[in-house]
């Protein structure tokens, strides 16, 4: 087995499309035990194949596009998010020998991807002439926009210290050292960017339920909309992986086989995403904004500049 | 029971003239106080003629001793059947003012006759801003027009409705009417009477160098709590304006008054605030005692009190959940809900019903406390107290959570007087007044408890008052567990509901007195009476008048939530959409409170 082997590529793909939708029930299950709840706990063992019977309801619901909407558009834009989304997690470095591609661009790669997956929401609230789509989808995009400058500020220690944005060199650079060590404001700021991105609460605001009904996806029902839900949990996988690969070692970890020792480690940010919703309110919309540009933004810069200089001190070892 | 005691006179001759009643004559002159009409309620009532409804207002709102500061309600009655209504100008509508003074803790009810042939009054708008729904409740529902009155439109009938509904000559149920059909000519006809024109609602569509975006919030949005709209004027995700619109909730409960038996309708009464269940019942009950001179027995009084606080505490409890989950907090609502259950479980091992348990009667309550019912009940007061502490932290001192509602959706003492608020909205703003302490009903007066308040009106302020009110009701539950008296449950009076039994089979009075009383039910004398209570979300009263019949004349319900949506423009404008989610979920109010 090795890189980019079809092998390697069907099964990181089944594992991502797998993964995605055991969150459904992952969450459920998990919101519900801190919530003094049950949860589905009927279907199955631990009520497992909810999953199945959430995916035969939502495939064989009728295919329902609103008679005012802009119908091509409207169709297409679900796609955006799940094409980059999973084609975003062609770099991740899983394991030594598990990936689909390593190329030393990866990391802006994915930045890239990420931001082109914010055209989901965009055209979707486009598409659905609907008022509280449309706002959704502006929340979005001036939401998306923001974050993804401090995401992209907050990686560069990262790639000062590593000095590459080839993530699988980035995991290795990390064999005696996670970078969270050094670059813990970095990841603090990236953390918080990534939860914006995945539009997960407290940074829901494109579906706030209680002020935009359900934002960007108003009008979506049946597969399109399952579509925009399995997305978003690819799209909490792949921020988790991300954070993994760069502050914690990717598959670095004693014992344990490295993809073993990947995907504890990807749980675990998935269930702090899960965690976070079920706890913190949402902040209004001006109130993001400026918590983005006038602390994030100030926070990422600081940490570049504290990195360049340590990196120019110490001389780097690239 | 003898026929003498069935044909008791109602209590309360002839009053000594009250000193404001006095005042007002000497400021109006005889031709302009044309009399004062003694009540059961013990208000002073005053008819004045028709041009000198303004002035006598406008003296007893700004230059009276005491001051009556706010307009509590304004509604009408249709006298036109009425008998029993001697020495009274002649009237076929009166419009009847109540006001309340904080300065004296005293009510004050002025009544205008409307004679044949007149059906309109002048507009008093421009006293109280809060008339302007409940004029607007009169012209819909009686088709009394108000001279004046900047939009004057039907507010809780659909603007195609015919006819006013609380007229006595208006059909009051289907079988009155015809076949209700919907042909399309008349579904095409109604739709287009639902289309939206923003000028028809006092907006603009454009400003000086932008077009505005309408919003129709409502009546279906996850953050409506019911079926209410406000038509949003937005400029981006600023409010320019936000015109509410009720009446979807309308079920006519106050014509329903009108057909059932007095004992019958007190079910209606628990579906008024939905939340509140039998604390409604009480203000209904208590106008009722008040009008027949039923002395409620003190353990009936402390049962209906610890039920009452139940309720307060289950109503608040959802409010607190939900308030936390309309600002995006996802939790909070789940964990409250557990102990609203088992409020709910203690609700219904003493009254047999959960939400709407209809536990109260004419002169006491259903039946006794179960046995063992006092475990349940402490078993309660220790378990929720720390609840309360723990969701403190959870969602009081919640950063997020402050900044989303501290400073948002304020007003100060004197516009929730101006605008009719009551309950924790008022109390927020700082004002200590419970209308529990101000004017102990039940039995209050025998309890101590704090009036919590807030200092800024904002949502936060409103919030943690009610959070505060819930930690006092679990004290006056203690209370009502340490000394709950002895005694019957309820009165042994003929009026009661249902009547006693006992002494049946004795003598052939009681027994005719029985059989009547449970197949037509009582019937209460002639008068009119008013209670009032601390609802769940501020003052709820019943103002009933009787015209000597097993059906009540004239059944008024003033609910607190009906004044309090009227500030919703007042207090959005200039703010965005995620406020006014806060601020409708820091008012507290359910739509059947408010369109009844």
């Amino acid at each position: 087995m090795s890189v980019g082997s079809p092998l390697n590529i069907g099964l990181i793909l089944g594992a991502v499309i797998a993964t995605a939708a055991v969150l459904i029930w992952v969450e459920r299950r998990l919101l519900a035990v801190w919530q003094d709840r049950l949860g589905p706990n009927r279907l199955g063992p631990l009520g497992l194949l909810q999953v199945a019977a959430d995916m035969i309801k939502i495939l064989s619901k009728e295919d329902w596009v609103p008679p005012f909407a802009d119908k091509g558009v409207f169709v297409f834009a679900p796609t955006v998010i799940m094409v980059t989304m999973l084609t975003a997690f062609a770099v991740v470095p899983i394991a030594p020998d598990v990936g689909i591609i390593d190329f030393n661009f990866g990391l802006l790669y994915f930045l890239a991807l990420s931001s082109l997956s914010v055209y989901s929401a965009v055209l979707a609230g486009y598409a659905s002439n609907n008022k509280y789509s449309l706002y959704g989808a502006l929340r979005a995009s001036a939401q998306t926009l923001s974050y993804e400058v401090f995401m992209g500020l907050s990686v560069m220690g990262v790639v000062m210290l590593a000095g590459t944005f080839d993530l699988r060199v980035i995991v290795e650079a990390q064999q005696n050292l996670w970078y969270i060590v050094p670059q813990c404001l970095g990841f603090a700021v990236f953390f918080i960017a990534a939860l914006a991105e995945s539009h997960r609460t407290p940074f829901d605001l494109p579906e706030a339920e209680h002020e935009l009904v359900a934002g960007f996806h108003t009008e979506y029902s049946g597969i399109k909309f399952g579509m925009f839900f399995v997305g978003e949990y690819i799209g909490i996988t792949l921020s988790s992986a991300m954070m993994v690969t760069l502050f914690f070692g990717g598959w670095h970890g004693p014992l344990l086989p490295p993809v073993v020792w990947f995907v504890l480690k990807t749980a675990v940010f998935i269930m702090l995403f899960i965690l976070i919703r079920g706890s913190l309110p949402r902040p209004r919309y001006d109130q993001l904004m400026a918590f983005g540009w006038k602390v994030m933004l100030p926070l990422a810069l600081v940490n570049l500049m504290l990195t360049g200089a340590l990196v120019l001190m110490v001389g780097s070892d690239a | 029971m003898t026929e003498a005691a069935l044909q008791r006179p109602p209590p309360a001759a002839e009053p000594p003239e009250p000193d404001i009643v006095a005042a007002l004559r000497g400021r109006l002159g005889p031709a302009g106080l044309l009399c004062h009409q003694p009540t059961q309620d013990g208000i002073p009532t005053c008819w004045v003629a028709a041009d000198q409804v303004l002035p006598a207002l406008r003296y007893l709102k700004d230059e009276a001793a005491p001051r009556y500061a706010m307009l509590f309600d304004l509604t009408a009655v249709d006298e036109r059947l009425r008998r029993h209504r001697v020495g009274l100008p002649d009237s076929d509508f009166t419009l009847v003012y109540q006001l309340l003074s904080f300065d004296s803790n005293d009510w004050f009810r002025l009544k205008l006759a409307l004679p044949a042939g007149t059906a309109s009054a002048p507009s008093i708008t421009g006293l109280w801003a809060s008339a302007n729904w409940y004029e607007r409740e009169v012209f819909d529902l009686f088709g009394i027009e108000f001279v004046g009155h900047p939009n004057l439109r039907r507010i809780i009938m659909p603007p195609t409705w015919q006819g006013h509904p609380l007229r006595k000559d208006h059909p009051a149920r289907a079988t009155e009417m015809g076949l209700f059909s919907l042909p399309a000519e008349r579904q095409a006809f109604e739709q287009e009477a639902l289309r939206f024109v923003p000028e028809e609602w006092g907006m603009r569509r454009s400003g000086e160098d932008n077009d505005f975006l309408f919003l129709n919030l409502g009546p279906n949005h996850p953050s409506v709590h019911g079926v209410f709209r406000i038509a949003l004027q937005l400029d981006g995700e600023e409010i320019v304006d936000a015109v509410p619109d009720i009446g979807y909730h309308h079920r006519g409960a106050e014509k329903m008054g009108e057909r059932q038996s007095w004992h019958s309708y007190i079910p209606y009464t628990d579906r008024v605030d939905y939340l509140g269940g039998s604390l409604n019942n009480l203000p209904y009950v208590m106008a009722i005692e008040q009008m027949t001179g039923i002395e409620v027995p003190p353990r009936a009084q402390v049962i209906r009190v610890m039920i009452s606080e139940f309720y307060r505490i289950a109503s608040h409890l959802l409010f607190y959940g939900t308030f936390a989950q309309d600002v995006g907090q996802m939790s909070p609502v789940f964990y409250t809900f557990v102990d609203r259950e088992k409020v709910f479980d203690i609700v219904e091992s003493i009254t047999g019903a959960r939400m709407h348990s209809s536990f109260f009667r004419i002169g006491g309550v259903a039946a006794d406390l179960p046995q063992g019912w006092d475990r349940r009940v402490r078993e309660f007061v220790d378990w929720l107290p720390p609840r309360l502490d723990e969701y403190d932290g959870m969602v009081m001192q919640n950063g997020l959570l402050k900044r989303r509602t501290q400073g948002i959706g304020v007003y100060d003492t004197e516009q929730a007087i101006a605008w009719g608020v009551t309950g924790a909205g008022l109390r927020a703003t700082g004002l200590a007044w419970d209308f529990r302490k101000a004017r102990p009903y039940s039995g209050y007066e025998n309890f101590e408890f704090e009036v919590p308040t807030g200092r800024n009106g904002d949502c936060y302020d409103r919030c943690a008052v009610r959070v505060d009110e819930m930690r006092q009701s679990v004290r006056i539950i203690r209370q009502c567990l340490a000394h709950m008296p002895e005694g019957p449950y309820k009165a042994r009076h003929p009026l009661t509901t249902p009547p006693p039994k006992e002494r049946t089979m004795h003598d052939i009075e009681t027994l005719i007195q029985h059989f009547l009383s449970v197949s037509w039910g009582p019937v209460i004398p002639p008068g009119e009476g008013f209670a009032c209570i601390e609802a769940t979300k501020g003052l709820n009263g019943y103002y009933l008048t009787s015209d000597g019949g097993t059906m009540s004349y004239r059944t008024r319900i003033r609910t607190p939530s009906f004044p309090h949506l009227q500030l919703i423009p007042d207090m959005a404008r200039g703010l965005m959409i995620a406020d006014l989610i806060a601020i409708l979920a820091s008012i507290d109010f359910v739509m059947a409170d408010v369109d009844r």
